[in-house]
């Protein structure tokens, strides 16, 4: 199809209790540079139930226009509903691009509604910008486990859309929430809604595995040699207010529920801590953390590749570092 | 139970390193393997015909004939047929072209093996990354879709799956005809048997080459059909290492640690 603006939307996933997920906030600060480049308005898209909290979001943290689906059938995600909802929204203001969350759902959402309005869609971009020569938008993503980047272009079909990592940008200081907000009416009737969620289950200990959302991971690798091994991982972790996490390694021999991974075949987080505790830094599991603000690497072996990249590195054994840092903190935080 | 899995041949990303030199991948060398996460998707389909041993599992590929070890492989493990498609034509093609090309192969094989009532594929291949064609080939169908399943259960006309989800699992259920993408379950998928591996080597695998879609839509396929273009690769530059702490003690390191990532309000 054809752009009828020159406008760029955010689609901004809502959680089910109408706040906004970090990334499409997160979003909201490439989007404007963007848009400034191309020369259109940046457009946040909410959709789901009872959203105003999320609408406030996008417009505290720099959104010129919130467009807003709320209603029953989009509470909890589905894809054949929020596919009807963003393609209908698209044919109706023809934006020029789109950016996408990378998490589950927008993984699940981006190729549905790209196909269906037959344009071009780029997974998982870990940079963002425009194209000098062409004006297209440039993205820039990790292939081959993260051994290769490449930046792709999408020249000749609208809207051009990409789906974006968590934790990549940084949310922008809320402002005055000043966007002008437009309501959409969009009923998705229930027999076209294909699926139907029969259950959730809950982790077993009620542990939080958010990776994407959380500002603090501790991850543990094949250095902790055993289920019993992730103890002081989870000590930290919880001193820390953070989430657990595990390489592959650990995942592979059972010691920890694969949700916990991170990494090329896991989670691509980026909180503002990571902490990898015996975790030798094979590259897919650097691609999955490497946008950390801070990294720190405890491990015993001073060649391990996980030092490269670490802003603090310890060389030690992390049975016996991890419990005193742990103390370290709590004392602090007494 | 009649199943399709999509599989892809893809090089082992662990083995492929970097010439240190001219900053470029190098490939030779790197083995071929099934795609791991089409390996699961092969699996969750040979539970189901554990169930149901009259359940049919069809397996499909897209790309040069050297694929063909990759469903030759499959038939080993658990599959009952398998199909290439191979083609200069289908080239260069990105995931929208792709998608297409095999939603239109779909119904090729279709009219030879029946109506599928799932079609199964890995979440991602770890190549290229997108997790993309699985739902592409859905919308091409316009068939529901589950994506993240781990396992999956036949219930009547519908597909229950068990999907990972940031809060822990959930329980979808599909109507059928339904895809579902599959990603890494806690269990390990089987090997093959040297009976069936010895079958699989004398199988015959059909192409689907360009002459079998004589009604394909050529402006959709290759790179001239695809939407994306690569503009340029690169080899991501290392970040150069930070501070190293090394004391006397693990204690007086950790001590250390916690000091330098106070100063600088990390916590």
């Amino acid at each position: 199809m054809e752009a009828k603006t020159k406008d760029l939307w955010v689609f901004v996933e809502t959680n089910e209790d109408g706040t906004a997920k970090n990334v499409g906030i997160e979003l909201l600060t490439p989007g404007k540079m963007m848009a400034g480049k191309q020369g259109g308005a940046l457009v946040a898209v909410v959709i789901g139930n009872n959203v105003d909290e999320a609408v406030k979001a996008a417009s505290e943290h720099g959104a010129d226009k919130v467009i807003v689906v709320d209603g029953p059938e989009y509470a909890h995600y589905t894809t054949d509903a929020y596919a009807i909802a963003l393609c209908a929204l698209v044919e109706k203001y023809g934006p020029t691009s789109m950016l996408i969350g990378a998490t589950n759902n927008g993984r699940d959402l981006g190729p549905r509604v790209s196909c269906r309005l037959h344009t071009g869609l780029t997974a998982d971009c870990t940079a963002l910008d425009i194209d000098e020569e062409s004006g297209n938008v440039a993205w820039t993503r990790p292939a081959f486990g993260g051994n290769l980047m490449a930046t792709i272009l999408c020249p000749d079909h609208r809207p051009q859309i990409g789906t974006v990592r968590p934790g990549v940008f940084k949310k922008s200081d809320a402002g005055e929430a000043k966007a002008e907000v437009i309501k959409e009416d969009i009923h998705v009737d229930a027999k076209d809604i294909r699926t139907q969620v029969l259950e959730l289950i809950k982790e077993a200990d009620g542990e939080n595995v958010d990776l994407e959302g959380a500002d603090i991971i501790v991850s543990g690798g094949r250095g902790v040699g055993g289920p019993e091994g992730f103890e002081p991982v989870k000590a930290l972790a919880d001193a820390l207010g953070g989430v657990v996490g595990a390489s592959r390694a650990a995942v592979d021999a059972g010691w920890i529920a694969h949700a916990h991974q991170v990494g090329q075949t896991g989670k691509t987080v980026g909180p503002k801590l990571y902490i990898a505790c015996g975790i030798s830094g094979a590259i897919q599991h650097v691609a999955g953390m490497s946008g950390s603000d801070c990294i720190v690497a405890i491990n015993k072996d001073p060649e391990a590749p996980i030092f490269d990249i670490a802003d603090y590195g310890v060389v030690g054994n992390l049975f016996e570092v991890l419990p005193v840092l742990t103390e370290e903190i709590k004392k602090a935080r007494a | 139970m009649n199943m399709l899995v999509c599989v892809k041949q893809v090089p082992d990303t662990t083995e492929i390193k970097i010439d240190p030199v001219k900053n470029t991948l190098i490939r030779e060398g790197v083995p071929s393997i099934v795609n791991p996460f089409d390996g699961y998707a092969l699996e969750a389909a040979a539970r189901i015909k554990d169930k149901d041993p009259s359940a049919k599992i069809v397996v499909l590929s897209m790309g040069p004939e050297q694929a063909k070890a990759a469903l030759k492989e499959c038939l080993a493990i658990a599959a009952d047929k398998a199909y290439l498609v191979s083609g200069r034509a289908f080239g260069g093609s990105d995931t929208l072209a792709t998608s297409y090309i095999i939603s239109e192969a779909i119904k090729k094989v279709e009219e030879i093996e029946g109506k599928f009532d799932v079609i199964f594929c890995g979440k991602q291949a770890i190549d290229g990354d997108t997790a993309q064609v699985g739902p592409e080939i859905a919308e091409h169908l316009n068939y529901p879709q589950v994506t993240y399943g781990l396992e999956a259960e036949v219930d009547g006309d519908t597909i229950k799956v068990k999907k990972e989800v940031e809060e822990g699992v959930e329980v979808i259920a599909a109507k059928m005809p339904a895809v579902v993408t599959f990603t890494k379950p806690a269990w390990d998928p089987r090997y093959p048997t040297i009976k069936r591996k010895m079958a699989a080597n004398r199988a015959e695998i059909p192409v689907l080459g360009e002459d079998a879609f004589p009604d394909i839509d050529t402006t959709r396929i290759g790179l001239k059909g695809s939407p994306t273009h690569v503009k340029k690769t690169f080899v991501p530059q290392k970040k150069s290492g930070g501070v190293k702490i090394k004391e006397e003690t693990a204690e007086d390191s950790a001590k250390k640690l916690f000091q330098l990532l106070s100063d600088a309000s990390i916590i």
